[in-house]
């Protein structure tokens, strides 16, 4: 069953989104509410690793092998270290969004799986967590929409 | 009459569903009597929130005192210590500012009124264009007038177009205004102080009324002490003297107000006390919210929030079980961590309980200033003007023909930006010129070190005063303004009640109106409308009421059934009804509402689509939130938590309360309370100096032993101390900084 991919695929996106999380809202400790709230947005990706855990007891996951080699070039890999000043944290916020995207439709796919094989735990896990990767792409959304005019029109190169 | 000693005057006691009995207070400069006064000048009190009618005693062309006026429904005549003797000496005081300043190599000079603002027309010009609209920032008051407000708001929306305008009310009351828009889909104080003759249960979340409103306090207490007594409930960490009065209080860890409400509201549902129909009917969201608050047992928010959870239950008893309930909410919620959601908590109690719009069934976000709620009816804050939605075009069309400017002149790309992020681009280099009035944020915001670097560096500075603040000695132009009683205005309570407030006396030498301040920046600036006409077409106040009253026509806050000569004829008077929401509509349709609503966790914005998909049209949301642990808990560096407050005697950072001789007496200096258990430990006497240090900065103070809890210390914000210890943080609804929940660690000075 090839599902064991994808459950590998969510488990590793989502530890990178939490990871990639800390390293913006740690480098980015000047804008008070970046650093508070990624690390909030954090914990949820942590969460959902954790709901996973049960799910990958019973299906088990796979990253690699010689019959999968599409997930490893699905994967994203984090944020390493940040960017400097207005237009470095607008570009460091963008780079999480692209992150949470490739989380979230990796959900979906999931999701939809869970459905077809009426696995109800599944289902309810897909379902929460990819509603609150929605809650994080809505901040990143709202924090760019708030501090582009302001980094591509006026800020200074930093 | 000593109101320094007793500040709550003499008691009317009366029971329930009674008039509360006038008390007429008065005060007047050494040696006067009543018969001595030339004039009685109507206006209201603007040293808090309360906004209690009053008349300013001019004796040859001076304001000497002030009496209440009897017949006025906010305080029947009564005067708090702050209102009594507070409001004139400020006036004469030497110190004054009477011409305006302009810094010259270093220094700041005096100059004429032509000088200055043509500086500051050649830096605004250049500003823009050299690098547009986004080059200026606002930051204004909770202490202007309706029609100051409005006119600043005009010229910067429709002038300069810029978003960066927000007041101080981001410290006080932005909170209130936010848990009102999440919750009802519109600002608007729902209920109104006569709320108090009628209920029969009262709770204060962190609110100090008897310090903070102390003529509110006062007939809180007639109830109290009449036949038929509201129970009391009190939610304060600290031992206030509403804890006194409470049969329950609950005195949550600082930092931890979310844990309790969300146990609150979960004893609602867990006893039956919810009204399903009313809910299934008026509201949307019930069980998202049961979902969310179901973890917070009594047991759990005892364990999080160090509290008995007996008191929770029997808290909740008192809410689930009365008939009817006043909430009133202060800066204990609205300055900690996760503001909006327990204050938007508050709202869903009685939400569950279908117990508002009905005599004694009200709702109180309070303010912090006098004038705040018209900084958020106006716009000179971060809303727009009559509670329009930023984020409709149609609302941003509506303001574009009322001001006949193009549509995307008006930033509305996002929300208008709050104070601590305008602050943020002036350190960054990408403001370039920051416009203050009648406020000293050198002293009000958090981490002040830091705001005193940013106004002291590269920024241009405009500051209008009535005194050499800390702020304008930081300024680059500093200009002479006119204070209350020497200017005519309007302004709106935490009630809804309007007070037209009439000068009393001229301003001292050339010192100037706000209004006539913002008028001479229009006229510099020569801002035009489409057709080429000046965009300000006002050129009094009453106008510029009359301009605001089409601007808010239809709109929630509808102020087009009011005029001056109604003010002058009645009083004060609501906008609105005495209550709003008596037909349980609420202004949550999405084409209607001010708002499309928050993630309270995080403050990311619901879109159009979302909102609309949620179908409120008309009812009102229950929205929740878990709780989280603030962001600085103690550690072994700083093992005490840290909370800031106010004192009875002084107001905001004592522009106007530091000068009254009495009142600065009785409260002349900061000082930290600590309780007796963290002072036996640390050797510390009461009396003694010590040093209170967080991870930002350290001050010294005198040490007072209070009933504040083991492990928490509490310094008044008024001196500046405080805010040199407090954390730049944020709620993220709201964006009200959290100047209640830090660290500190604490040292004997003599070790």
């Amino acid at each position: 069953m090839q599902l064991v991919i994808y459950l590998g695929l969510v488990h590793h996106a989502e530890q990178t989104l939490a990871e990639s999380f800390r390293v913006v809202g740690h480098g980015h400790a000047d804008q008070p509410d970046v650093q508070l709230i990624c690390e909030q947005l954090a914990a949820l990706s942590d969460d959902h690793v954790r709901r996973l855990t049960p799910v990958v007891d019973r299906y088990g996951e796979q990253h690699s092998g010689a019959d999968v080699e599409e997930p490893e070039r699905l994967h994203a890999d984090g944020l390493a270290e940040v960017r400097q000043g207005p237009v470095g944290l607008l570009r460091d916020l963008q780079d999480l969004h692209v992150l949470g995207t490739l989380v979230q439709t990796t959900w979906t796919v999931v999701h939809q799986a869970a459905q077809g094989l009426r696995d109800a735990e599944l289902i309810g896990a897909a379902r929460h967590c990819s509603a609150e990767t929605s809650r994080q792409l809505a901040w990143l959304n709202t924090r760019m929409k708030a501090a582009a005019p302001q980094a591509l029109i006026v800020a200074g190169r930093d | 009459m000593d109101r320094i000693s007793d500040i709550w005057g003499t008691r009317n006691p009366h029971s329930r569903g009674t008039t509360w009995p006038a008390r007429v207070d008065l005060h007047l400069d050494e040696g006067l009597t009543e018969a001595q006064v030339d004039r009685w000048v109507p206006s209201a009190c603007v040293l808090c929130s309360n906004g209690c009618g009053c008349e300013i005693a001019v004796k040859d062309g001076r304001m000497v005192g002030v009496r209440g006026r009897a017949d006025d429904p906010v305080n029947g005549g009564r005067l708090g210590p702050k209102g009594l003797y507070g409001s004139t000496p400020w006036s004469r005081s030497p110190d004054r500012l009477t011409r305006p300043l302009i810094r010259e190599g270093g220094e700041l000079v005096e100059c004429d009124w032509d000088t200055a603002m043509g500086r500051i027309a050649e830096v605004s010009r250049r500003l823009l264009r050299e690098r547009g609209p986004l080059s200026h920032g606002f930051y204004t008051s909770g202490q202007l007038f309706l029609e100051e407000y409005y006119t600043l708001a005009v010229i910067g929306k429709a002038g300069i177009g810029t978003p960066h305008m927000d007041g101080n009310t981001r410290l006080c009351t932005a909170t209130a205004a936010a848990s009102l828009k999440e919750s009802f889909g519109a600002d608007g104080q729902p209920g109104c102080y006569d709320d108090v003759e009628h209920c029969d249960a009262i709770f204060l979340y962190g609110h100090n009324m008897p310090e903070t409103q102390t003529v509110l306090w006062a007939r809180v207490l007639d109830r109290l002490r009449g036949a038929d007594p509201p129970v009391l409930v009190c939610v304060d960490p600290r031992r206030t003297a509403v804890a006194a009065e409470a049969t329950v209080h609950l005195a949550p860890k600082v930092g931890t107000n979310l844990a309790l409400m969300n146990g609150l509201v979960r004893e609602l549902f867990v006893n039956g006390w919810v009204d399903e129909d009313w809910v299934g009917e008026h509201t949307v969201g019930v069980e998202t919210l049961r979902e969310i608050v179901s973890p917070y047992t009594p047991d759990e928010v005892a364990r999080i929030c160090e509290v008995e959870p007996e008191d929770v239950t029997k808290a909740a008893r008192i809410f689930g079980t009365s008939q009817r309930v006043l909430s009133t909410v202060l800066q204990g919620f609205y300055q900690s961590h996760q503001a909006t959601a327990s204050a938007v908590a508050v709202n869903n109690l009685h939400l569950l309980r279908g117990m508002l719009g009905r005599p004694g069934a009200g709702i109180l976000q309070m303010n912090g200033q006098p004038t705040a709620q018209n900084n958020r009816e106006c716009g000179a804050d971060g809303d727009l003007p009559g509670f329009r939605n930023w984020d409709n075009e149609q609302h941003i069309a509506e303001l574009a023909r009322l001001w006949n400017v193009d549509p995307l002149v008006i930033p509305h790309w996002a929300e208008p930006t709050h104070a601590l992020q305008i602050f943020k681009y002036a350190e960054e280099g990408s403001i370039g010129l920051l416009w203050i009035s009648a406020t000293n944020p050198a002293v009000s915001l958090p981490e002040s070190a830091r705001i005193r670097r940013i106004l002291g560096g590269d920024c241009f500075v405009v500051v209008q005063d009535l005194f050499r603040t800390e702020t304008a000695e930081l300024a680059d132009v500093v200009l002479p303004a006119a204070g209350w009683g020497e200017k005519t205005g309007t302004f709106t309570n935490a009630d809804r009640t309007v007070h037209l407030s009439e000068q009393a006396v001229s301003p001292p030498g050339e010192a100037r109106s706000d209004f006539e301040i913002f008028l001479g920046y229009a006229d510099a600036m020569d801002f035009r409308d489409a057709d080429g006409r000046p965009l300000i077409g006002w050129r009094t106040p009453e106008h510029a009421f009359e301009a605001w009253r089409e601007a808010s026509r239809g709109r929630p806050c509808d102020y087009s059934e009011l005029s001056y000569d109604r003010l002058r004829s009645s009083g004060g008077l609501r906008w609105g009804a005495d209550r709003l929401y008596t037909d349980a509509s609420f202004p949550s349709a999405t084409d209607f509402c001010e708002t499309y609503g928050h993630d309270l966790l995080t403050g990311a914005t619901v879109t159009e689509q979302e909102h609309r998909a949620q179908g409120a049209d008309g009812r009102a949301f229950l929205k929740g939130a878990p709780y989280h642990p603030a962001p600085e808990t103690p550690s072994e560096e700083f093992p005490l938590l840290f909370t800031t407050g106010r004192t009875v005697h002084q107001f905001h950072t004592r522009t106007k309360t530091g000068r009254s001789r009495p009142l600065n007496r009785a409260a002349p200096e900061a000082w930290a309370e600590l309780s007796e258990a963290d002072a036996a430990k640390l050797g510390i006497k009461d009396g003694d100096r010590v040093r209170v240090e967080s991870p930002r900065s350290a001050v010294e103070v005198p040490a007072r032993i209070t009933r504040v809890p083991t492990g928490t210390v509490f310094v008044p914000f008024h001196y500046g101390q405080a805010n040199e210890l407090t954390a730049t943080v944020w709620d993220p609804v709201s964006k009200q900084p959290a100047f209640k929940t830090a660290v500190c660690r604490v040292t004997p000075c003599n070790s």
